[in-house]
C-alpha cells in the first residue's frame, strides 16, 4: 500500500463556540474509495475543509508520511490533495482545455507561464477523453450542462495529479445515466489513488462504496463495509426519521 | 457524456472578428495603428493638437494596465495615480535637477521655499540612467509591497478598491505638504531641457509625440502577448474563482500581485512621459479624482479587452477637452452621468456592444427559428 494513505487523527474544529468536528480518527488507504456520509449538519464537509486547510483544526491530519495541519491551501495541495466543491466550480469564462490545463500547471516555470500553451499537454488529451470532453474541448466551460461541469472538476483533479482526491456530493443533479458513468469513473480512478466520496444519495453509495464512514455530530458513529454500516444499529437509529439508508 | 452543447463558441464569432483576431489581422491593425499615429497625426494636427494626443495616449498607457489589473485581474484600483505620480515626479525631479546644472545645481523652487540645499534623496535622480530606472522601479516596488501585504490577507472587492482610493489621497497630500520639497500645490513645472533637447522647440515636442505613440503600441503588443499566455489564462481564473485556483496549488496572491506590479510600472512609465509632454505635474493629476478619471476610460471602452480601455480614455481624454472649451464647469457632471450609464446598461463597455447585438439578433432570429442553440448566450469575451 506504500505510505500515501491519508491518516487523521483526532481532529477537532470549532467554530465560535460550536464543536463541528470532535476529536475524529480517520484513516483511509490507497486503493480505497470511501465514502462518508451521515445527516445534515454531521460535519462531513467541514471534515474535508479541515484536511484542505480551509477550516482552522487541531489534532493531526497526515498524508503520505507529511503533516498537512497548519499549511496554506495551496501547499496542501502542491501535495498531492485535490478536492472538489459542492457547487461545481470550474473557471467558466476559460475553455475546458483551458480549465485542464491550469489545473496541470501549479509546477510551472514562470517562464512557461509567461508563453502560450505550444500545444495540448499529453495528460489533458488523455484526460479529455477519460472525462468525455474531447469534443468540447475549445468550449467555454460556463455553457457546458451541469454534469459535464463535475466531470471537468474530477478532470481537473486528475491532471493536477492528485494522489488524494475529496469530492464533495460529486453526483448531485445528475441523471441516472451519468450517476452510472461517474460511479465507474470513481471506481477507476481509485485504484491507484486515494478518494474519498462526501454523498447523499445512499443508492449511489451502496454500488460503488468500498468502504464508508458514517457521520454523527461531528463525531465517527459507525465505520465498515456497506453491509456492517447498513446492519449497525446506531445508524439505523440516525436515519430512522429519514428511513435506514433511504 | 451529451454533446448538446459542443458547436457554440466558433459559430459565435462573426468572419471580421475571426479575421481580426487571426495573426494577418493583428499585424493589419498594428500596421494601421502605426500608420494613424506616425504618419496621419503629425501631418493634420497642429502642433497644440498633437501635444494634446500625446498627453490621452500617456493616459492610454495607464489604461492598458488598468485594463490588466482590473479588467483580467478583478482588482478594481482607484490609485493609479499614485504610480502614474510616483513616474511623473521622478522624472520631474531628474528634469529640475538638469535644467538647474547649469545654475548652481538647486532648482528653483527650492531656492524660494527651501533652505536652498538639495535634499539627500533627490542626488541620485541627477544620474539620467538612475532616473530612468526609478520611473519603473519605484512604482513596481510600492505595487508589490502593497499587493503582497494586501491580497495575502485576502483583501479584494470594495475593500481593495477603498484602500487603493485612501492610498492616493494620502500621496496628494503628502506632496502637498512638502513644499520645499515637491513643490507642494505647485507641483513641478517650468522645465526647460528633456536630456538635453529643448522642449521649447516644436520639432523636440513632436519627436517626444512619437515616442509616446511607440511606447503605446510596444505596451499594447507586449500586454496581448501576455493576456495570451498561460498566465494571462490563470489570471482571469483567479478573478473569476480565486479559492478554486487556490486548490489547485497555485498562490492567487502571487499571481495577482504580478498583474498589480506590471499595471504599476505602466503607470509609471506613463507618468515619466506626461511630465515632459505636459510640463507640469502636480498633486492636482495624481489624486483621487484623476485616479477615478483614468478608471472612467477604461470601463467605457471595456475593461477585459485590450483596445477597450486606449480607445476609451483618448475617447474620454478627447472629449473632456472638447467641452471643458466650450462649458468649463459641465464636465465633471457628464463624466459622472457617462459612468453611471456605462456600469448601468453596458457592464461590459463600448468594446462589448457588437457581441451584444450580434447576440439580440440572434435571438430575434432564434425565437422565429425556434432553435437556439445554448452556448450562443455566451462568449461576449470568449476566450480563444
Amino acid at each position: 500500500m506504500g505510505t500515501d494513505y491519508l491518516e487523521v487523527t483526532d481532529l477537532r474544529v470549532v467554530f465560535d463556540g460550536f464543536v463541528a468536528i470532535d476529536s475524529v480518527d480517520l484513516t483511509v488507504l490507497r486503493g480505497d474509495l470511501r465514502f462518508l456520509i451521515g445527516p445534515n449538519g454531521a460535519g462531513k464537509t467541514t471534515l474535508v475543509d479541515a484536511i484542505t486547510g480551509l477550516a482552522p483544526a487541531t489534532g493531526r491530519v497526515e498524508f503520505a508520511g507529511q503533516s498537512l495541519l497548519g499549511r496554506p491551501v495551496h501547499r496542501i495541495a502542491r501535495l498531492g490533495v485535490g478536492r472538489t466543491f459542492q457547487t461545481a466550480s470550474v473557471f467558466e469564462e476559460l475553455t475546458v482545455l483551458q480549465n485542464l490545463d491550469i489545473a496541470a500547471g501549479a509546477g510551472r516555470s514562470a517562464w512557461t507561464l509567461l508563453r502560450r500553451r505550444p500545444s495540448v499537454p499529453p495528460e489533458v488529451a488523455h484526460v479529455l477523453e477519460t472525462i468525455g470532453l474531447a469534443d468540447l474541448a475549445g468550449t467555454p466551460a460556463g455553457v457546458l450542462a451541469h454534469g459535464q461541469k463535475q466531470w471537468l472538476e474530477i478532470g481537473m483533479l486528475l491532471v493536477q495529479d492528485a494522489k488524494l482526491l475529496l469530492l464533495d456530493e460529486p453526483v448531485a443533479g445528475m441523471s441516472a445515466h451519468e450517476r452510472e458513468q461517474t460511479g465507474a469513473l470513481l471506481q477507476e480512478i481509485a485504484t491507484d489513488r486515494t478518494v474519498v466520496v462526501v454523498e447523499h444519495d445512499m443508492d449511489f453509495m451502496r454500488s460503488f462504496a468500498r468502504s464508508v464512514t458514517v457521520l454523527h455530530a461531528g463525531r465517527v458513529l459507525s465505520e465498515g463495509t456497506v453491509a456492517q454500516v447498513q446492519a449497525d444499529p446506531r445508524v439505523q437509529e440516525v436515519y430512522l426519521g429519514t428511513g435506514a439508508g433511504h | 457524456m451529451s454533446t448538446a452543447a459542443s458547436t457554440s463558441a466558433t459559430a459565435a464569432t462573426s468572419p471580421l472578428r475571426r479575421w481580426s483576431s487571426s495573426r494577418t489581422g493583428v499585424w493589419a491593425g498594428f500596421a494601421l495603428a502605426a500608420v494613424l499615429l506616425f504618419a496621419l497625426a503629425p501631418a493634420v494636427l497642429s502642433d497644440f493638437r498633437l501635444s494634446m494626443l500625446a498627453r490621452y495616449l500617456c493616459l492610454a498607457i495607464v489604461a492598458v494596465g488598468i485594463g490588466l489589473a482590473w479588467g483580467r485581474g478583478g482588482m478594481l484600483t482607484l490609485g493609479q495615480g499614485v504610480f502614474f505620480g510616483l513616474g511623473a515626479y521622478v522624472m520631474a525631479m531628474h528634469l529640475k535637477l538638469a535644467d538647474a546644472a547649469a545654475t548652481g545645481g538647486v532648482p528653483d523652487f527650492m531656492l524660494l521655499y527651501g533652505d536652498g540645499t538639495v535634499p539627500g534623496w533627490w542626488v541620485p535622480l541627477r544620474s539620467p540612467i538612475v532616473a530612468l530606472l526609478a520611473v519603473v522601479l519605484v512604482p513596481a516596488a510600492l505595487a508589490a509591497l502593497l499587493g503582497l501585504a494586501t491580497f495575502r490577507r485576502r483583501v479584494k472587492g470594495a475593500y481593495f478598491a477603498i484602500l487603493s482610493q485612501a492610498l492616493a489621497a494620502a500621496f496628494a497630500i503628502l506632496l502637498i505638504g512638502n513644499q520645499a520639497t515637491t513643490g507642494g500645490t505647485n507641483g513641478l513645472t517650468g522645465f526647460r531641457s528633456f536630456f538635453g533637447y529643448d522642449l521649447n522647440d516644436p520639432v523636440n515636442q513632436r519627436m517626444l509625440f512619437s515616442i509616446t505613440a511607440g511606447v503605446l503600441l510596444a505596451v499594447v503588443a507586449g500586454v496581448r502577448l501576455l493576456m495570451r499566455s498561460r498566465y494571462g489564462e490563470l489570471l482571469v481564473a483567479c478573478r473569476d474563482a480565486e479559492e478554486r485556483v487556490r486548490f489547485l496549488g497555485y498562490d492567487p496572491a502571487t499571481v495577482k500581485t504580478v498583474a498589480y506590479v506590471l499595471a504599476a510600472a505602466l503607470a509609471g512609465i506613463a507618468g515619466a512621459l506626461f511630465v515632459p509632454v505636459v510640463g507640469i505635474i502636480s498633486p492636482a493629476d495624481v489624486g483621487v479624482i484623476p485616479s477615478i478619471g483614468l478608471l472612467i476610460g477604461v470601463a467605457i471602452g471595456g475593461r477585459t479587452t485590450l483596445l477597450g480601455p486606449v480607445l476609451g480614455t483618448v475617447a474620454v481624454a478627447w472629449a473632456e477637452t472638447s467641452l471643458s472649451e466650450s462649458f468649463p464647469s459641465f464636465w465633471v457632471y457628464f463624466q459622472g452621468a457617462l459612468f453611471m450609464l456605462v456600469i448601468t446598461f453596458l457592464p461590459g463597455g463600448l468594446a462589448s456592444l457588437p457581441a451584444l447585438l450580434r447576440r439580440r439578433r440572434r435571438e430575434r432570429a432564434g425565437v422565429r427559428e425556434a432553435t437556439t442553440l445554448p452556448g450562443d448566450l455566451v462568449a461576449v469575451e470568449g476566450p480563444a
